[in-house]
């Protein structure tokens, strides 16, 4: 959700005692929601309080855009415990509120977004007009201010080749599809965000039925593809899955890229029953873990690229340690 | 109809192509279509808001350079400053980013029809903050009035269209 203050440029016009005015006041904002004991605790940062690794945590983890992690003055963000609420301020817009929720929850997403806005707004006038609705620094953004994004792991539609079609479709109905990681029907590790395009003269709720639509549609063919891989080729489907699983669980040495195509594979797995022993949280890790800068991070210093390789290998091992094969 | 590339699947993608007057058909399978590139034009789904916009300002017509007899205004020329951030609507067009929310209002006669290239729509739906909601109302009952005002106008009751522009006036006047 982007907001932007009254009266005030938007941040790529700010000069550096502008830009720390705004981020003060977001800041008292967000202490006035903490002091009311509201959402559960929202910490607040300046960016260049924090180190460049931790910045790029808080990027590959997606509490904050790799824009936002560049140094710029009065940049700063404010996150909730469970990293479930992020809040950057100054990036694009003054303020750039995110709600993440796991599954298809996106009126419970759009609900608590809603509200925490509805407390910033208390401290923070906005700027807005009732024509043209929240007014953003990039046209594309304005009157809701609203973008709502689904993120969809879908091997069997890209293996099939239906994805491209079903995404051409999707286009069609004003919305966009990108890859999660990487552009383009080849995303690593078959993730897609699917997001609205417009924001203006159409009600939230209007935005959210309509991804909701499109998304539920999606799932059911995803579902119906996997079947029918499975019916047309289980052996090739079951080779592939368990040769990912194989490899995620013996690797010594294995880059990001690799790790995440993988983790396709072995996730699709376990979906399908032919892994199992736990769901999918502890594969799911694999794609935070496998970040450079987490690893940076949990080794408390920077390290080569082979140095990070072998040790994304041992953490992915222990992940896998609770899947297993046929 | 068979693909004419591998000759063994159906032809579902039939591709007309005039070059330099030269007209050529091809009839390819979905496969083949997507192998000789031939489909990349028509997909791409990875196509962002940031080029979407920058496709829609390049298309606008350009700003007049010179007026017969007389001289062309600042506003024409995007030169036209914001009185609040200063930015130009030139320096706009450039980087697909406005430089305040007076930007909206001081360059409204260009941003107007951007708007509903991008979004289909140039009205605002949904949610506003509480301190404004009366403003919606407000903003829609002008609306009414404005229909109203016209319609006197077209029938000639000219002392109705006065009161009725008055009352607008008065609206307006709680917006601002």
């Amino acid at each position: 959700m982007a907001r932007n203050l009254e009266g005030v440029p938007f941040p790529h016009l700010l000069d550096a005692g502008r830009a720390e005015q705004v981020a003060q006041r977001v800041k008292a904002a967000i202490d006035h929601i903490n002091a009311a004991g509201k959402f559960g605790g929202l910490e607040f940062y300046f960016l260049e309080e924090l180190s460049a690794l931790d910045r790029q945590v808080l990027a590959e983890k997606r509490l904050i855009s790799p824009q936002h992690a560049e140094l710029a003055p009065g940049r700063a963000a404010a996150i909730r415990r469970d990293e479930g609420v992020s809040i950057m301020v100054n990036e694009e817009d003054h303020i750039r509120l995110q709600c993440l929720f796991p599954g298809l929850a996106i009126g419970g997403a759009w609900r608590l977004a809603s509200e925490i806005d509805d407390w910033l707004e208390q401290r923070l006038p906005y700027a807005y007009c009732p024509r043209r609705g929240y007014l953003t620094a990039c046209p594309t953004n304005v009157g809701t201010g609203l973008r709502v994004s689904v993120m969809m792991h879908l091997p069997a539609l890209v293996m099939s080749g239906e994805a491209r079609k079903l995404f051409s479709a999707i286009t069609k109905v004003g919305l966009v599809v990108r890859g999660l990681y990487g552009e383009g029907t080849e995303a690593a590790g078959n993730i897609f965000q699917i997001s609205n395009q417009v924001s203006l003269g159409v009600s939230e709720e209007e935005i959210i039925e309509k991804i909701r639509g499109v998304a539920t549609q999606i799932v059911e063919q995803e579902r119906s593809a996997r079947q029918g891989l499975l019916r047309q080729a289980r052996a090739k489907i079951e080779d592939r899955i368990c040769r990912a699983y194989g490899v995620l669980s013996q690797a010594r040495i294995i880059s990001s890229e690799e790790a995440i195509r993988l983790w396709s594979d072995v996730k699709m797995g376990i979906d399908l029953g032919v892994l199992n022993g736990a769901d999918s949280r502890p594969v799911n890790e694999v794609l935070v873990i496998s970040g450079p800068g987490y690893i940076q991070r949990l080794a408390g210093r920077r390290l080569d690229a082979t140095e990070r390789d072998i040790r994304r290998a041992l953490l992915i091992r222990e992940r896998m340690r609770v899947y297993k094969s046929p | 109809m068979l693909c004419q590339r591998c000759g063994q699947r159906t032809a579902t993608v039939h591709l007309t192509k005039f070059i330099n007057g030269q007209k050529s058909e091809m009839h390819l399978c979905e496969q083949c279509a997507r192998e000789t590139g031939e489909l990349d034009f028509v997909i791409e789904p990875a196509f962002s808001l940031n080029q979407l916009l920058a496709g829609l300002l390049s298309q606008e017509p350009a700003p007049p350079t010179s007026e017969p007899g007389g001289e062309v205004r600042a506003s024409e020329r995007g030169l036209s400053r914001c009185p609040l951030c200063g930015l130009t609507y030139r320096e706009f067009a450039r980087t697909g980013r406005l430089g305040c929310s007076r930007c909206y209002s001081h360059f409204e006669d260009r941003l107007d029809p951007l708007l509903q290239r991008i979004h289909g729509h140039r009205r605002h739906v949904g949610k506003g903050p509480r301190r404004i909601s009366n403003a919606a109302e407000v903003y829609a009952q002008i609306e009414r009035l404005k229909a109203e005002m016209d319609q006197a106008i077209r029938v000639e009751a000219f002392e109705r269209a006065a009161e009725l522009r008055d009352k607008i006036k008065e609206l307006e006047s709680k917006l601002e």
